[in-house]
């Protein structure tokens, strides 16, 4: 038995906020063949359980939340008819950009794509990736599932709660439990500094009056059946537990918000090569991965902060799949892009010029590898300098940026590469 | 009245009754936990010793090496996957290599074929990822692999396809004489039978004790494991193990039967048979050990870690058969530790055998053929997922996504004979849950289907029965119990 591939022009995996940009752009682009398909029931990916506001700031310039952010995507996507499909589940994604789906409703079935953009997100790291000994017991909660209990489905995982790991997720549901009843005893977190965003420590935990432990982990749970305490220590500077340091936390619930990895098992079995500092696709700046027509955004190619970013970054990757399968895809020189002191995981890791006089900018996106006051965060074509910019605090929790103007770019072709830098001192 | 209560639904009670249940009787299991194979049975390395390793002469030796060799036609009946990609048992030094020389003059008198031992350039031509320092190694083709759950789960359903009950969340606390028969005292009244196999794991000796002259000492023995990631069995194909100590077969790394890797176990005597933590020393431990046999091993591709208690009795063999200086109709399986997997078949062969025997019971003339477990949807290609959906369109939703496990499947999972009422019986049914998020995204989903199969309300779904409640009470309850 062998099915008869479907073609389309370009096919877009997942439905969230970069799914959902990408393919109005690449619409507006002037594409009319495009298919979104999304796996869970729904579009609007994540933020359908974001209940909270703070979404949309820099994009809309008002506070929404996220099913309302997401609203407004799925509505221009309806506008503009774009055929998304929910409860598709892809298979496998290979190199010819050939991609195989399955769903109740239409089955097996394969799709030969002039463009694919990888869009599918990211997951929580689990438990088991920290190594945390102790009983395996109910109780225990990625925060994001925790999140999706509470808010989709209206049932409490818990009612007196410790938080490891003080990403955004984390923060986040130390407030909805708080105001859903529950106690949450403490935040603990394994870094000197908070993963999260700096806004989401003042409103979620300090408004509240949870403690955040800085340089503390979980290092035992206790309960046969239900959680019933962790205990939690100081670590050292090599996050290592001192001992005598303990405290017992007698909880029901541990929710775990201790990192995002972008999830890139299709991009792996279509050959796409992974950059080891961000666990996503290595991308050039119209976002195209390792193989020609491939395309990645959002946070499948890097961990965001900020949707709005998810949603700017999206729609590059839109109009540069619609500009490949018209047969203007960006040609030119690669010059690679390299983390210098104190940067981690920039984005993108190569950077095509056209011959043709510059029109773009690219901004940088990178995280600092840990807390820079009074910075400078220097941008340099192999030794020269080509920006310098002053920045009063960085830190791992918040995605930094470093934007080259056409002007810069034009400086940089005959570069060998380029890199990012943190450095203590201004830079000529 | 029963003809035969087998107590404890671990892989050695599983396969007792399910040779059982080829003979005309009423015969019944009794679990204390909510699903068959929740103790040692959950939790060990899964792997099918060829039988190099038992003293010869014991019954330890005699069952593993026929054990071992009834396991591939047995995984194929019941649709288990089976594998059998060899074993090196790894030396160091002169000590180690006099080590494996025993071992290897074992393996002859115990009648395992086809060892050999090996040296240096053909140990890293066959695994390249083994620290070059190892000097020989004990080359065992025969040693398998078996998800140790898998075949419990299988055991049971063709035993309870053959009319055997499985009586759940029934903890058996003792057990008395009475004419023609024993009086099982348990948590939910008393079932009278005629004969009753002791197949309590860690619980063996101690029910073993309250009826027999001869007492036994069970050291429930800890065993800490790390699971891997798929991507990184690309490392090694075959079970790698170092020489043996007093403690057991030591830290092994090996691929599982669905291609993840499994490094460990320690070997600690515990006093708690329900200890089954795992400790940070411990895990260490495992780390520090399997790097002499895997010096490039790293903790990056960890998926989670647990630990399982293994069943030691104090005198190192099995003791099996009918109880010493019990009344008729005492039977027992007790101490198996490893190799117990291995052992498994037919220890439930000659076991179940002996019962129906010495009860009279009658062969039955026909058994209806097992229903295989069908192929999981992640294994097939692409003409059978396509047939597998017209069969049935839920195999059209994907519910774990890291283990690209079907809502078909899971609903068959709940279906089954013996079928899973908890997170984690369709966890080790399906794999749904046992990928690299362990649940994260499928979990809400899976307590819906376990509401709708089941008819129960999510806050009465637990991980494994018991207390483990996954939810504590809807938004409003909560607040409710607040305002009070």
């Amino acid at each position: 038995m062998s099915l008869q591939s479907i073609p389309v022009d370009i096919l877009i995996i997942g439905a969230g906020p970069a799914g959902l940009a990408a393919a109005i752009s690449a619409r507006e682009a002037g594409i009319q063949s495009i298919l979104v398909l999304e796996r869970e029931e729904w579009q609007g990916g994540i933020l359908r359980q974001c209940i909270h506001n703070g979404f949309g700031l820099h994009r809309f310039q008002v506070e929404l939340t996220g099913p309302e952010y997401a609203q407004r995507d799925i509505e221009k996507a309806k506008e503009l008819a774009l055929d998304i499909r929910i409860g598709v589940t892809v298979l496998e994604v290979r190199a010819d950009k050939e991609v195989t789906a399955i769903s109740r409703e239409y089955g097996l079935q394969v799709f030969a794509a002039k463009a694919v953009i990888l869009a599918m997100g990211c997951r929580e790291r689990p438990r088991g990736a920290l190594a945390i000994p102790g009983t395996r017991c109910a109780g225990i909660f990625s925060a994001g599932t925790a999140q999706r209990y509470v808010n989709l489905e209206g049932y409490m995982p818990g009612k007196k709660v410790v938080i490891l790991g003080s990403g955004d997720i984390g923060l986040i549901m130390a407030r909805r439990m708080t105001l859903q009843g529950a106690k949450v005893l403490a935040c603990v977190e394994l870094m000197p500094y908070s993963s999260g965003l700096n806004r989401n420590i003042v409103q979620c935990l300090q408004d509240y009056d949870i403690p955040l432990y800085l340089s503390h982990t979980v290092v035992d749970i206790h309960g046969r059946e239900r959680l019933e305490a962790v205990t939690v220590a100081q670590v050292d500077a090599q996050r290592k537990p001192i001992a005598g340091t303990e405290k017992r936390f007698d909880c029901d619930t541990l929710l775990l918000s201790v990192g995002l990895i972008p999830e890139n098992e299709l991009s792996l079995g279509a050959g796409v090569a992974l950059s080891p500092a961000t666990n996503g696709a290595v991308v050039d700046n119209s976002l195209q991965t390792s193989v020609p027509g491939i395309f990645a955004c959002g946070n499948v190619l890097h961990v965001h902060d900020l949707v709005d970013d998810v949603s700017a970054e999206s729609s590059v990757a839109g109009r540069a799949a619609a500009a490949f399968v018209q047969g203007n895809a960006w040609q030119g020189r690669s010059i690679s892009v390299k983390d210098g002191a104190g940067v981690r995981g920039t984005v993108p890791q190569n950077i095509i010029l056209p011959d043709a006089p510059i029109d773009f900018s690219i901004s940088f996106m990178f995280r600092p590898d840990q807390v820079y006051r009074n910075h400078y965060v220097v941008v340099k074509a192999d030794d020269q300098v080509l920006s310098c910019k002053k920045a009063l605090i960085l830190t791992p929790g918040e995605m930094a940026s470093a934007p080259l103007s056409p002007k810069l770019l034009e400086q940089c072709r005959q570069a060998k590469s380029l890199s990012i830098e943190i450095s203590p001192e201004k830079q000529v | 009245m029963y003809d035969v209560l087998v107590i404890g639904g671990g892989v050695i009670g599983c396969a007792v009754v399910r040779q059982l249940s080829r003979y005309v009787g009423n015969i019944a299991l009794l679990e204390r936990s909510q699903d068959v194979s929740e103790g040692a049975s959950k939790a060990n390395s899964g792997i099918v010793h060829a039988g190099y390793d038992a003293e010869p002469g014991s019954d330890k030796a005699r069952l593993n090496v026929k054990g071992a060799r009834m396991y591939s036609a047995l995984c194929r009946e019941l649709g288990v996957p089976y594998g059998q990609p060899g074993a090196l048992v790894l030396g160091f030094d002169e000590a180690d290599r006099s080590k494996i020389e025993k071992l290897y003059q074992q393996s002859l008198q115990n009648g395992v074929e086809g060892c050999r031992i090996i040296s240096k350039d053909e140990i890293l031509a066959l695994e390249p990822n083994i620290n070059p320092d190892v000097l020989a190694a004990l080359h065992v083709p025969g040693s398998g692999l078996v998800s140790p759950y898998e075949i419990t789960h299988a055991l049971a359903n063709a035993a309870c396809h053959n009319g055997v009950s499985f009586i759940m969340e029934t903890e058996v606390l003792d057990m008395q004489p009475i004419k023609g028969g024993w009086s099982i005292k348990t948590n939910k009244g008393s079932f009278d039978t005629r004969a009753f196999v002791n197949c309590a794991g860690v619980y063996g000796a101690c029910l073993h004790n309250k009826i027999s002259p001869r007492k036994l000492t069970m050291i429930p023995r800890r065993g800490q494991y790390y699971l891997m990631d798929r991507e990184n069995t690309l490392g090694f194909t075959m079970t790698i193990f170092q020489v043996p100590t007093d403690m057991g077969k030591g830290v092994l790394i090996s691929p599982t039967t669905h291609g993840n890797l499994l490094i460990g176990p320690t070997a600690e005597d515990i006093d708690d048979p329900e200890d089954a933590r795992t400790t940070a020393e411990g895990l260490s431990d495992v780390l520090k050990k399997a790097a002499k046999t895997w010096p490039g091993i790293t903790v990056r591709s960890v998926i989670t870690n647990f630990s399982g208690i293994r069943a030691h009795e104090a005198g190192g063999d099995f003791v099996i058969g009918a109880v010493d200086g019990a009344a008729d109709g005492a039977f027992e399986a007790i101490g198996i530790e490893s190799p117990g997997l291995s052992a498994a078949p037919a220890i439930g062969e000659e076991l179940g055998d002996w019962v129906a025997y010495s009860l009279q019971l009658p062969m039955k003339a026909y058994m209806p053929p097992v229903q295989p477990k069908p192929k999981a949807f992640s294994h097939m290609n692409m003409a059978e997922r396509q047939q597998a959906f017209h069969q049935d369109p839920d195999y059209g939703r994907i519910v774990c996504r890291c283990e690209t496990v079907t809502e078909a499947e899971v609903r068959a999972a709940i279906r089954e004979p013996v079928g899973a009422k908890n997170l984690d019986g369709i966890k080790r049914r399906t794999r749904a849950g046992m990928g690299r998020c362990q649940g994260g995204f499928c979990g809400p989903r899976v307590v819906q289907l376990l509401c709708e199969e089941l008819g129960l309300k999510p806050e009465q779904v637990t991980k494994f029965g018991g207390k483990s409640q996954i939810l504590l009470g809807t938004l409003e309850d909560t607040l409710k119990e607040e305002n009070t």
